[in-house]
């Protein structure tokens, strides 16, 4: 079986991954630049202006700044498991892209088919599932190992407040699943073949519940408990500088962005878009495969804009509301609409 | 037999960009961890290496006990979770098991139900007191 490894094959896939993670990190960085500039507009402020027209440069400043900052390990901080933890939140943050389905397979003169997904593996939605759990030992790690009170608390409830809104999010996407049958990011893409098909008006208290648990499971207002500024300094990564702060930083937002697209690809049919069918009928085929990843990339900028939106609008959860909200609203009604979908595709669609 | 159903259309194959992928991550994340420990300036004192603890002098150890129900909620995580994946082979074969696999489910749900109300009952999940 292994066999079937070419170098083709190996470079193909490695354009592809290396692809993938540049426009994670780029589009990541520029979220940051989003993210200031949205806030300034909703608080009639000017925000980012000095680099480079609008600001468009401040994330290169930043990101170089980053990497210029002296790096301090504090003494009494396990000194392995402390520089461990950026990595490891970065190496979850870029792993969860590959089954992700970015566009239509293209299909080369020669007959060979280059598909725009990395791995296309028949449980996509369980590994995705799993990386978001491993994504906890990051933060848990980083906390730990700073030996920080501030740090130890951080780590603590992020990793309570993560855990517990992973049960809602997979008892909403079993609801999911039911509908289309099938656990591949591919064959679920390609069942949301119009505006009608999407999953979202099949499944729309799934997808509620869903977005409410990414939020949660991103960190980002209204859950931000963990980095909690006014009681916590910066929760998780108070003692951490330079570049392993911004591998922190960078990390959530890479989530932001991949958890987006997921979103988008679950719900909201990920590469299709009106008049698709038109322009692959009258275009040549990279026309064609490049407005469909423009299709898919767009759908996740509209999701983190909302995200972006809800941070500068909506106050923060006391964690005692997160945690009831999580456990004792979330977790039935995800039950519910399990039980209700199961009963309604049996009854009329079997 | 129902978890055989997902095994069968597996190859192996299929999970090798993801190792490649992981390949990629790691590099990239001790690259860049590497080249921020060699750029960055190295002025340290003793000062800059204590913890942090609002400028007061540290007092006493950070690993110490925590609040007791950060931990009663990873205990139940654990088995609430596993449930929950128990529901993921009965998603995909739903349809062939019919009614009466869910009145199964229906039953397995009441079990899942019952412990929930338990935990509640007995004030797991309460936060405030």
């Amino acid at each position: 079986m292994l066999l079937a490894i070419t170098v083709s094959y190996l470079l193909g896939k490695a354009a592809l991954i290396g692809a993938i993670v540049a426009v994670s990190l780029g589009l990541a960085m520029y979220s940051t630049w989003a993210e200031r500039k949205v806030a300034a507009i909703m608080q009639d402020r000017v925000g980012p202006q000095r680099a480079g027209p609008f600001g468009l440069f401040q994330p290169l400043a930043d990101g170089l700044k980053l990497f210029m900052k002296e790096e301090i390990i504090p003494n009494f901080a396990n000194k392995f498991l402390f520089v461990l933890a950026p990595g490891l939140a970065m190496v979850c943050a870029l792993m969860s892209s590959a089954v992700i389905m970015w566009a239509p397979d293209y299909t080369m003169a020669d007959g060979t088919v280059y598909p725009f997904q990395v791995a296309d593996i028949n449980v996509g939605i369980l590994f995705v599932f799993g990386i978001v759990s491993l994504g906890v030992y990051g933060i848990m790690i980083g906390g730990w190992a700073s030996n920080n009170k501030y740090s130890v608390m951080g780590s603590m409830r992020a990793a309570s407040q993560a855990i517990s809104y992973e049960l809602p999010m997979g008892l909403s996407l079993l609801a999911l699943l039911m509908v289309t049958g099938d656990t591949s990011m591919r064959t679920i893409v390609q069942q949301q073949d119009s505006f009608l098909h999407m999953n979202v008006w099949k499944q729309p208290l799934a997808f509620i519940i869903y977005l409410v648990c990414a939020f949660a499971e991103l960190n980002r207002a209204p859950f931000d408990m963990a980095e909690c500024e006014s009681e916590l300094v910066g929760g998780y990564h108070t003692e951490y500088s330079s570049m392993k702060l911004g591998f922190f930083l960078f990390s959530e937002y890479i989530n932001m962005f991949i958890s987006s697209v997921i979103m988008a690809c679950l719900f909201f049919g990920g590469y299709h878009y009106p008049g698709m069918d038109w322009v692959q009928a009258h275009a040549p085929q990279w026309v064609f495969v490049a407005t469909c990843i423009l299709a898919t990339i767009s759908k996740g900028i509209a999701f983190i804009l909302f995200i972006i939106f809800v941070r500068w609008t909506l106050p923060r959860f006391r964690y005692d509301q997160l945690m009831n909200l999580g456990w004792k609203s979330l977790i039935p009604l995800a039950l519910l609409n399990l039980l209700i979908t199961c009963a309604v595709i049996l009854k009329f669609f079997n | 037999m129902i978890f055989l159903d997902i095994a069968v259309n597996s190859k192996p194959m299929d999970w090798f960009p993801i190792l490649l992928q992981l390949g990629i991550a790691v590099a990239f994340a001790a690259v860049m961890i590497g080249a921020t420990q060699l750029l960055g300036p190295k002025r340290k004192t003793s000062d800059k290496l204590v913890n942090f603890e609002s400028g007061i002098e540290n007092v006493g150890n950070a690993r110490q006990p925590m609040a007791i129900k950060y931990f009663l909620v990873a205990i139940l995580f654990v088995l609430f979770d596993v449930e929950v994946i128990f529901f993921y082979p009965y998603a995909v074969n739903f349809r062939s098991l019919g009614w009466d696999g869910f009145l199964e489910v229906l039953l397995f749900i009441t079990l899942f139900l019952v412990g929930f109300v338990y935990i509640i009952k007995k004030g797991a999940l309460q936060w405030e007191e």
